[in-house]
């Protein structure tokens, strides 16, 4: 008797099942995602047992670095026709003796993270194509006192923004007098609530040692 | 679920052997979604910073009118030392006691929950048992409030004390940010209710030099 020989089919996996939750998970990423933004210089933020969340409109943030380089980052506002971010460079530039084309602006108000840059270098900064091009420029913003220019961005920052807020985030450690420094200049232009940037932490204490 | 199915055809008299409806490859895709699956999980920033609050003095032109409001014993003095190290004293440093090179000495203590968190706590049994207490309650269910109320309600407490610490907080030149967190921290773990910033005197600084035997030389001299 002939034994039928059936066709050997390679085995197949339906792949749809799985397409669909891949889907379905992107999509969630998707939506819910806020990038993480490169920092130009690596924080690593103290602890605290604070749980109020980051605000996400009217605020400026500065970035001390463990060197005690000063960089500074502001938001668009809860509107982005409102453009903060380049009416606040405008400002500086008036008072610098800089013109802006928008080409330029339009670069200052897309660049997504903190910047560091002398403002006699802004231009530079800002023609440059990519990070590899940018970074040397991110020196830091100076502070001394023959030449503050944190000084005027906090007061720009102010005059276009009057609501803006200021918050800090530094490494555990970054020396204090770096600290201190921005503080400094934020008390000079009548600033003095400020929002310290950490990460969560649990702590607990101990209630019987109190009550002996 | 991921085949076609094809119509039969009934146009045309040649018999076609029948078809198996073709299937479509999906492992492309699926490739493709791992990809971005996997970008975007490591460029989502999922866990949002948090914020700790702080409000420093204004800047005074004769800081002297405001002091002595609070009794002097109520007074605890924390410095941020050098190398992670932290220091306290009680109560204030007399002019006359300054200008006569009388240093009264520091305490040293550290950050952990047995240093400075027990200094503190014991200094502020009152107010912190009252927080607690409150807390407790609003844990238990016994209060029913927003969360804006109990804030607002422990700020309340917090003013009203009358018997806890009046902590200075000062800095010394080479202490680090994290310490500076660090002990804002702690006076929120401990319900401190009345505690400032202050900038670091002369005489503070050489009380940390003293304890640190950085100015034994200098004093020799």
């Amino acid at each position: 008797m002939p034994k039928i020989k059936l066709p050997t089919k390679s085995p197949r996996i339906d792949m749809t099942p799985m397409v669909d939750t891949f889907a379905v998970i992107l999509t969630f990423l998707m939506l819910t995602a806020t990038m993480r933004q490169t920092e130009p210089a690596t924080v690593e933020t103290p602890f605290s047992i604070s749980e109020k969340p980051t605000p996400d409109f009217n605020t400026m943030t500065f970035l001390i670095s463990p060197e005690g380089k000063v960089f500074m980052n502001m938001d668009n506002g809860p509107d982005t026709l409102l453009k903060f971010r380049p009416r606040i460079l405008d400002e500086m530039g008036k008072r610098y003796g800089l013109e802006f084309t928008d080409e330029e602006r339009r670069e200052f108000e897309k660049f997504p993270s903190s910047m560091g840059v002398p403002i006699m270098q802004m231009k530079q900064f800002l023609a440059g194509k990519n990070a590899k091009e940018r970074d040397p420029f991110q020196l830091g913003i100076p502070t001394d006192s023959i030449d503050n220019q944190l000084a005027m961005w906090i007061l720009c920052a102010r005059q276009v923004n009057p609501n803006i807020q200021a918050s800090i985030k530094g490494d555990s450690k970054t020396p204090f007098p770096a600290v201190k420094e921005v503080l400094d200049n934020l008390q000079d232009k009548k600033i003095n609530r400020f929002m310290l940037v950490t990460s969560l932490e649990a702590a607990e204490i101990n209630l019987d040692e109190i009550q002996k | 679920m991921a085949e076609i199915i094809q119509e039969e055809k009934s146009k045309g008299g040649k018999k076609k052997a029948k078809k198996h409806p073709p299937h479509i490859d999906m492992t492309p895709m699926v490739d493709l979604m791992c990809l971005l699956i996997t970008f975007f999980m490591l460029t989502t920033a999922f866990a949002k910073a948090k914020v700790m609050d702080i409000v420093l003095p204004e800047k005074i032109d004769a800081p002297d009118e405001q002091r002595s409001t609070v009794a002097e014993s109520r007074n605890v003095n924390i410095i941020l030392g050098p190398d992670n190290r932290i220091f306290w004293y009680p109560g204030a440093v007399k002019p006359e006691e300054y200008n006569n090179n009388i240093f009264p000495p520091l305490v040293e203590i550290d950050y952990s929950a047995t240093g400075v968190r027990q200094l503190l706590l014991d200094k502020n049994k009152t107010l912190a048992k009252k927080i607690a207490d409150f807390q407790g309650r609003v844990l238990k269910g016994e209060l029913v409030l927003t969360q804006d109320s109990v804030t607002g309600s422990i700020r309340k407490l917090k003013n009203d004390d009358d018997t806890g610490p009046f902590v200075q907080i000062k800095a010394y030149k080479e202490s680090t940010y994290g310490n500076f967190v660090d002990i804002l921290d702690e006076m929120n773990i401990c319900g401190i209710g009345r505690y400032m910033f202050v900038d670091i005197t002369w005489y503070e600084e050489k009380m940390v030099e003293i304890a640190t035997g950085k100015a034994a030389v200098a004093s020799a001299n």
